[in-house]
């Protein structure tokens, strides 16, 4: 059959080897997706994450309208334009899913997240610690005479920020909410 | 109270197989008169059968079976109904609700195992909710984007009683998908369509599953504007196979001129067709120098694999109305000159006679098979459904359609098996009707156990299957593109069909001779019953035209038989 001119064992005629002609810069964009609080509701919205391969860098999720039983997710994602459409379109479709909005796009939103961070030291460490928790306006949620547990607000790249100086000084662990978002003004 | 609701929503047939969990429902199905229960041999065929049903009516498929093995079984149904955009609305048993998580006998996360193969389901909790859930779920699978829904009922809530909630009292939810296309994006393809010098309309199952109106409308705007119209697989019979503007199907096996006109077209109007893989080939090769425009009821669907130059939401009946409203009112214009030039061009692709093909010798060729099927059934009421393969690719290609709703085959999922069990729920649904599932031996295997239904019901179902004693589709493949290193793709040890056919009270036919081909068809259709024809044909026949993976429209390959027909020594492969 060489008369059909396919190179034997060739990768390039596998049948789903066909990339698509879109732009590939990723973009980073929040979402914030209003469903109705029944079981398996995030079950959903994570399984469409997993089963399609996009990202997930956080995801947060609570009740927000006890009596119109509906929950609030705010996920952050990455992926190319195209991709972040597709993500939209597709949460848009499930049946549960009320309204989809990309806070990235729809103009500037505010972006705020909760972390809990143990720091477990003594002596000058402890001070220092306590010294830049102050600067990073901090609540010690928590304290022995061996360790603090501070709460932080803020965007996640401030919690980072605070996170990465507490590691010399003995942070042991760390619990992030993850992302809550809303979009600015009246809108 | 499950099976009142079923009769409130019109169902008239149901197919299933009862167990353990769903005895309370078989107890109901059992003490009424109005809905028939067809008894499939397993859950898979169920579905099939059920899908088979919806894509010959219209009407969602409806599926009864019980938890655990019963649940599982159906996935692939679902999936392949998810896929195909198939309204089905499938009822499981489940273990009562304080047996859930517990591993009782026959549980399995019924609901958590569907969640991705369905386009929504339920785990009914409190009998005060069941009606009023199916209700929901037979209005989630049949708006929007129809598709599979599975409604999971707990044996105790099966055995409580509440208050009934008609299908008027039911909540509906929110869930309304948009049918009204923009009407400023509709304008804006009219006037595509006005200038438009090479036009190509490209239509695939979104205008079957919009109803006959959507294939009417379609109808008249191709014979109005006198383009020319290719289908997807899904598509075929929305617009009539003998019409005008017909080029045949496209994509990987479609036709020479389907494809060539779509990879040369200025103008793409992509009809309810979600640009499948098989459709496209090569993404940046795919119709370099068109503008493209896209109707689709599924918001997903646009811009998910090629951009839509003009995107348009909406139900394709509801926009064709409007486009062709519009298009009239602005004096029904188009480029004559221009499409009459490209129209002549058309023809010269449809002079390739890309289906050509020889037969000669004591060995039936497929296509000449289906050539003769064709010829002797195509005036009978007739519906097909295939399996998944190399038949399912000449069954498309060699069998003409004229209407909607004739054809039911496996699109999206490719799933084998799903033709014999299809062609139960279509002659269900059509009793007096000549119903033939093309198959391949392998494929009608897979699901070969609904022989008993069939005689069961009395289903004069005919199981056309060509028997090459190979998995042909795979054969193929490995041909071109494995170094003919044919690993298991034949079929070894497989039954005497005719002797199979006698051993469930059926008719079987074999033919080997081209010379008694007519006859053994003719002796098929007008037996009164169901019947297994295996028609012995050439083992090592490869389907063509075909588009090898990873390339553009325009370079088909268009096979051994046409070479030596029609196009000269040109070569295989075409420019």
């Amino acid at each position: 059959m060489s008369a059909l001119k396919i190179k034997k064992g060739s990768n390039k005629h596998s049948a789903y080897n066909l990339r698509p002609t879109f732009s590939d810069v990723e973009e980073r964009h929040t979402l914030a997706v209003l469903v109705d609080n029944e079981v398996g509701v995030l079950a959903r919205v994570i399984g469409l994450f997993s089963g399609r391969g996009y990202n997930i860098e956080s995801l947060t999720v609570a009740e927000v309208d006890h009596e119109g039983h509906m929950s609030r997710i705010t996920i952050v994602t990455t992926g190319t334009p195209q991709v972040i459409e597709q993500i939209k379109a597709q949460v848009g479709r499930i049946i549960p899913v009320h309204e989809v909005h990309d806070l990235t796009v729809e103009g500037r939103a505010v972006e705020r997240e909760l972390a809990l961070i143990k720091v477990i030291c003594t002596g000058d460490k402890r001070v220092e610690a306590l010294r830049l928790a102050d600067i990073f306006r901090t609540n010690v949620v928590d304290s022995t005479l061996d360790s603090f547990t501070f709460e932080i607000t803020g965007t996640s790249e401030k919690i980072d920020a605070f996170a990465d100086l507490m590691r010399p000084l003995g942070l042991s662990d760390l619990a992030r909410t993850g992302i809550a978002a809303l979009p600015r003004g009246s809108l | 109270m499950v099976v009142q609701a079923l009769k409130d929503q019109g169902v008239d047939v149901v197919f299933g197989y009862p167990g353990g969990a769903v005895l309370p429902i078989y107890d109901e199905v059992f003490q009424q008169k109005g809905i028939q229960h067809v008894l499939v041999r397993h859950e898979q065929g169920a579905v099939h059968a059920a899908e088979g049903y919806a894509r010959s009516t219209g009407k969602p498929g409806v599926v009864l079976v019980t938890s655990g093995p019963g649940a599982t079984n159906a996935v692939t149904g679902l999936t392949d109904a998810l896929l195909d955009s198939i309204p089905l609305v499938v009822l499981t048993g489940q273990v009562p609700t304080f047996m859930i998580g517990s591993d009782a006998f026959q549980e399995a996360d019924t609901v958590g195992i569907t969640r991705p193969c369905t386009k929504h389901n339920w785990l009914v909790k409190d009998t005060a909710n069941l009606s009023a859930t199916i209700h929901e779920a037979f209005h989630v699978a049949t708006a929007g984007r129809p598709g599979p829904v599975l409604v999971d009922i707990p044996k105790d809530v099966q055995f409580a009683s509440a208050e009934y909630t008609s299908p008027q009292k039911a909540r509906t939810g929110h869930y309304n998908p948009q049918v009204k296309g923009d009407l400023e994006a509709i304008t804006e393809l009219v006037a595509a369509i006005e200038t438009a010098k090479r036009p190509v309309f490209y239509t695939g199952g979104g205008v079957i599953n919009s109803g006959p109106a959507a294939s009417q409308l379609l109808r008249e705007l191709v014979e109005a504007t006198g383009f020319p119209i290719t289908s997807t697989l899904m598509g075929l019979g929305a617009y009539p196979a003998s019409g005008k503007g017909w080029l045949g199907m496209l994509g990987m096996h479609g036709l020479y001129e389907a494809n060539m006109a779509m990879h040369d077209c200025d103008l793409m109007i992509n009809i309810g067709a979600r640009f499948d893989d098989r459709i496209t080939g090569r993404l940046d090769a795919f119709s370099p120098g068109s503008k493209k425009a896209h109707i689709d009821i599924d918001p997903s669907s646009i811009n998910k694999v090629i951009k839509a130059d003009i995107p348009i939401v909406g139900d394709i009946a509801h926009v064709l109305e409007d486009l062709l409203k519009v298009w009239k009112s602005r004096g029904r214009k188009t480029n004559v000159e221009a499409v009459a030039k490209w129209n002549v061009r058309v023809d010269e692709w449809r002079k390739t006679k890309c289906l050509s093909f020889k037969q000669e010798g004591k060995t039936i060729k497929p296509q000449h098979a289906l050539t003769r099927l064709e010829a002797l059934t195509k005036d009978h009421d007739r519906y097909i459904t295939t399996e998944v393969g190399q038949h399912q690719m000449w069954a498309a290609q060699y069998l003409g359609f004229e209407d909607p709703n004739r054809w039911m085959t496996s699109g999206g999922l490719g799933t084998m098996g799903y033709g014999f069990p299809a062609s139960i729920g279509v002659q269900m649904a059509h009793r007096d009707a000549l119903v033939i599932n093309v198959a391949g031996e392998a494929s009608w295997l897979m699901n070969m156990q609904e022989m008993g239904t069939a005689i069961q019901f009395r289903l004069p179902v005919k199981q056309f299957i060509l028997n090459n004693e190979r998995l042909g589709m795979v054969r193929q493949w490995q041909e071109l593109l494995h170094g003919e290193r044919y690993s298991h793709s034949w079929s070894e040890a497989l039954p005497d069909f005719v002797k199979l056919a006698e051993a469930f009270g059926a008719k079987g036919i074999r033919c080997s001779d081209p010379a008694d081909l007519d006859d053994a068809i003719m002796e098929m259709i007008e037996y009164d019953g169901p019947v297994i024809f295996d028609c012995m044909v050439e083992k090592h026949e490869n389907c063509f035209p075909m588009i090898p993976s990873g390339e553009p429209h325009n370079k088909m390959l268009l096979g051994e038989a046409s070479t030596k027909d029609a196009i000269g020594s040109k070569g295989a492969v075409m420019v």
